[in-house]
């Protein structure tokens, strides 16, 4: 920080991130409203509570040793090395926290970043967390939703993370991994870690008839859930900017050449993912409205769907490509979600296992053919990107990472008898206390009302 | 005296580093973090769990139908 043009970049990245982070804030708004429109009225508030509430659990977590994790597992560890150094990660560090620079000399890079920097990850955990947070409503005890958006925020999305979206990770090097924009590292994870959970959790009272045919029960609150979609799609800008390192020199051997990167270092820009994503939200808005016969719930969700299913590959292909992909991986996402919810009663109250899991494994398998033979890395001698690594990549996002962990963790806390609230208390609705206080206040008041009228005659 | 590493911004700002108070506790701030944390998760499923089984309770004595809707 001691020449201009030094600083300007140090300070330019440090807005850039926190940029970012202001505007995927949007994403955990959208998420809160898009739960609640679809609750039942007799479950508005804890729905809200129950995600809210995941906003400061993941974050201190993450601040513990989640930012840890990113740094230290790039190696599995134990598959290409051993545990990595994260002297700057650790919750203990000085650079944790308001630093000036000067510290010791592996920590100098950090000492102004590095909030920036976890906080652009923090808010995919965020994410990773509100995703399966929307599956779960009106039948899980919020106590064990919170152990498990910790365990899936603060703690498997960012193994992940280390593994398959990190410029050393060894699912990179070794499979040739690719998923610029998280199709696989933060969605299918999600949807799969959701599903788990949903497998042992159950369906809501009333889901399936006896014959099995699943009923829809029907969001309450369109109008929150279409504007809460549309502020996940505004949050996703500043994820996908999120994923870009702004400045890098990514010339190899002489010269320089300065370009935004990919989480991997290899080159794209800023351009390259505006034209795509504004062209798979289109793909999947079109392709949802057609299949669902304009249903606007499978809609909008379509269109979300459609980004993340093109996410993986979106730093580098054609828009009309992340068009057509969007296309094929909603209309692959709608049919498996409806099939999947008929053959195995599975109850995925918002759709987020397929909007997110399904969408998200085929974003990451798709990328596999389209990029076949890509550079994964600038790395020369790191596999190629491929469809054998990306199809076994997206098998150790969305079920080993994902379901797995999520199916184990809820078969746990089901053991220990708090996964699932009382049946009467999912009849009569979680509200349903606060709803019975605020009657009798209201009441108190009308009776002191009535005193009131009566005085005056 | 002053709780931070510095009593003046004289000098090189580099040599400061941490300008946050008590450097050098950074591990009793992560201890009482850790352990708010998990406290915080045993003491609200404990309450969560005895509000949910009084309420139970009262719906099942009461005529649960009454609640029936959306």
């Amino acid at each position: 920080m001691t020449d201009q043009l030094s600083s300007l970049v140090t300070i330019f990245t440090e807005f850039y991130y926190w940029l970012t982070v202001v505007i995927m804030f949007l994403i955990h708004v959208g998420f809160c409203m898009y739960e609640v429109g679809a609750s039942r009225h007799k479950n508005h508030m804890h729905t809200l509570m129950k995600n809210t509430m995941l906003i400061p659990l993941v974050t201190i977590t993450f601040f513990f040793f989640g930012w840890w994790i990113y740094f230290a597992l790039p190696n599995g560890p134990w598959i290409t090395g051993g545990l990595v150094e994260a002297p700057h990660a650790v919750a203990w560090s000085e650079v944790m926290g308001a630093h000036m620079g000067g510290a010791a000399d592996a920590e100098n890079g950090w000492a102004r970043i590095n909030g920036v920097f976890w906080a652009a990850f923090l808010l995919f955990s965020w994410t990773a967390a509100s995703i399966v947070s929307g599956s779960v409503i009106e039948r899980i005890r919020s106590g064990a939703f919170w152990i498990l958006a910790v365990s899936i925020g603060s703690v498997f999305w960012i193994i992940d993370a280390a593994w398959g979206w990190h410029a050393e990770g060894w699912m990179v090097r070794l499979l040739g991994y690719h998923d610029a924009y998280a199709s696989g590292v933060i969605h299918a994870i999600a949807g799969g870690f959701a599903l788990g959970i949903l497998v042992v959790l159950g369906p809501r009272i009333g889901k399936f008839a006896a014959d099995g045919t699943p009923r829809n029960i029907h969001p309450r609150n369109p109008w929150l859930v279409a504007i809460g979609l549309f502020l996940i799609y505004t949050g996703f800008w500043g994820f996908y900017v999120a994923c870009n390192i702004p400045m890098w020199d990514v010339q190899a051997g002489d010269g320089v050449f300065y370009s935004a990167t990919n989480i991997y270092l290899g080159p794209t820009t800023l351009s390259a993912i505006t034209f795509n994503f504004l062209m798979s939200l289109s793909g999947g808005l079109l392709a949802g409205y057609w299949i669902s016969k304009g249903d606007p719930f499978w809609t909008y969700s379509s269109g979300l769907a459609g980004i993340i299913a093109a996410s993986a590959g979106n730093d580098l292909y054609h828009p009309i490509q992340a068009m057509i992909i969007a296309i094929v991986g909603v209309v692959f996402m709608y049919k498996l979600h409806h099939w999947v919810e008929r053959r195995y009663r599975v109850d995925d109250a918002v759709g987020a296992v397929a909007v997110h899991g399904y969408a998200g494994v085929f974003g990451v398998v798709i990328a596999g053919f389209v990029l076949w033979g890509y550079p994964s890395s600038p790395d020369a001698s790191f596999a190629t990107v491929n469809p054998i690594g990306q199809i076994v990549g997206a098998i150790i996002m969305f079920g080993v990472l994902g379901f797995l962990p999520g199916w184990i963790i809820a078969l746990i806390l089901r053991g220990c008898g708090v996964l699932r609230i009382p049946e009467a208390v999912e009849i009569a609705g979680l509200d349903a206390a606060v709803r019975a206080e605020v009657e009798a206040d209201e009441q108190a008041i009308v009776e002191a009302e009535k005193e009131s009228a009566a005085r005056l005659g | 005296m002053s709780t931070g590493n510095f009593e003046n911004w004289a000098g090189n700002i580099a040599d400061i580093g941490p300008i946050y108070p008590f450097v050098g506790a950074e591990w009793l701030f992560v201890l009482i973090g850790v352990v708010y944390w998990i406290v915080w998760h045993v003491r609200q499923m404990s309450s969560e769990n005895q509000a949910l089984a009084d309420q139970e309770q009262r719906l099942r004595s009461g005529d649960l139908s009454k609640t029936l809707g959306d």
